[in-house]
């Protein structure tokens, strides 16, 4: 039966976004966790280990993530453990977020100068300490606005995850756009619950942006301004 | 682990696998060129065009560079019908792709307009050239050059978006492999020959991306 689109429709909506907020945090801290091992390993001064991390991010960055995802949760069954969406969407999201947050700090990583390596080394400071001591604290400020842009990235991909049948907005959407049938109504405002989350990490993301890189001439607009 | 892999079955069907395969580069190519063009064109309205078709452009990108490509999908096949513009699945998919490259190409292309040095456009406007002219005779090809990997990642990014349209039933490679894993039931072997593909593809685009760089980029301006 075909019901109208109510008040009540848009409140079901916002609920549903904590799930889309939820995944992006397991993803985003998990993906965190693993990608700063992938960054570390991929700058490590051992080439075996430099070579897998970079065939682990070329797999993620070169395939699409929905097809990741069938892959997680079919195989996962297969492997005999019982799958259920939120499992698999959890651990699809956070390997992908692995792959590109580990090639992200990787680039922050060797933005740092090779001379800072050196100064550490010439105070007797072991490898670990350089890394934690000397060049980890210099690679965040780097990698702070390329990281906060990458979570918009990763909340919007939480939306692939209704594929799998795991019930976040989108696919919250897509049932009360079954009962209702106003789809244009419905996916208007599930993007516009997405463009609210988004948004507020965009600007912070470009505003971090501009303060850390001061080489950079001011933005300039020509025309009829 | 006592399941039996057949990857046998998966390839008796290597047909279908081609057609999505080759439907998918024919959907993306197709998307790389119409985003591309809005991207020029968009980007020239932001950096040059009148202030009232500035705000506009960057409504457009914001909304599209906030908001999941499924969610646009959705709203483009099943929302437009809803005031009366229909799409069949290929052709929403299409327009769901461009429109959506389409925001990020304006960020990208215009990046690059304002990586042109000023004093190229003082010198062309000093030549007694339009504004216009300037714009396309001088800064849009150096501004391209400058952000071609950009914009080849960008592609690559927007091929391997091309499997979500298997959603709404277009059709390409992903859309195959759910076909044959509807008949086969070898949903693990399907869907990992099939990631095999894009990674194949993937790494594909990008020699031939690197090529075309080579060659267009290469010749003096």
């Amino acid at each position: 039966m075909i019901r109208g689109f109510s008040p009540g429709d848009v409140w079901l909506l916002i609920l549903a976004a904590r799930w889309t907020v939820l995944l992006s945090a397991v993803a985003f801290l998990g993906g965190g966790v693993v990608g700063l091992v992938v960054a570390v390993l991929r700058t490590a001064p051992v080439r075996p280990l430099r070579w897998a991390m970079s065939g682990y991010v070329q797999l993620f960055q070169g395939t699409p993530l929905l097809l990741q995802l069938f892959v997680v949760f079919f195989g996962a069954n297969l492997l005999g453990f019982t799958v259920d969406p939120w499992s698999a969407a959890a651990l699809g999201l956070t390997l992908y977020t692995s792959a590109f947050l580990g090639e992200t700090w990787r680039g922050s990583i060797e933005a740092v100068p090779v001379t800072q390596w050196e100064a550490g080394r010439s105070l007797a400071l072991s490898y670990g300490q350089q890394l934690r001591l000397i060049i980890l604290p210099q690679a965040c400020r780097i990698a702070l606005p390329p990281t906060t842009g990458f979570l918009v990235q990763v909340v919007k991909s939480t939306s692939l995850t209704s594929v799998i049948g795991f019930v976040e907005l989108t696919r919250t959407g897509q049932l009360v756009n079954n009962a209702t049938y106003r789809p244009l109504l419905v996916f208007g405002v599930v993007g516009g619950i997405y463009f609210v989350l988004c948004w507020p990490l965009s600007l912070t993301s470009q505003f971090l942006e501009r303060r850390l890189d001061l080489r950079r001439p001011r933005r300039r607009r020509r025309g009829h301004r | 682990m006592d399941y039996v892999f057949q990857f046998g079955t998966v390839w008796q069907d290597w047909p279908l696998l081609l057609h999505g395969l080759w439907a998918t580069i024919r959907l993306s190519a197709l998307a790389m060129v119409l985003g591309l063009a809005i991207g020029v064109a968009g980007a020239w309205g932001d950096t040059e065009g009148p202030p009232a078709l500035q705000w506009p452009i960057r409504a457009y990108v914001e909304l599209i560079r906030n908001t999941p490509f499924l969610v646009q999908l959705l709203v483009i096949y099943l929302g437009l019908p809803e005031i009366g513009v229909r799409f069949d699945p290929d052709a929403a998919a299409l327009v769901a792709l461009t429109v959506n490259l389409g925001a990020y190409a304006i960020e990208i292309v215009r990046a690059g307009i304002e990586a042109v040095p000023e004093g190229q456009t003082e010198a062309g406007l000093a030549l007694g050239l339009h504004p216009f002219q300037v714009f396309c005779l001088i800064v849009i090809r150096p501004a391209l050059r400058a952000v071609y990997p950009a914009l080849a990642s960008q592609f690559i990014l927007l091929m391997l978006g091309t499997s979500i349209v298997s959603v709404i039933g277009a059709e390409e490679l992903t859309a195959a492999a759910n076909s044959i894993q509807a008949r086969t039931f070898r949903a693990f072997e399907i869907y990992f020959t099939v990631l095999a593909l894009y990674l194949a593809l993937s790494l594909a685009f990008r020699v031939a991306f690197a090529a075309a760089g080579r060659l267009i980029l290469a010749r003096a301006p």
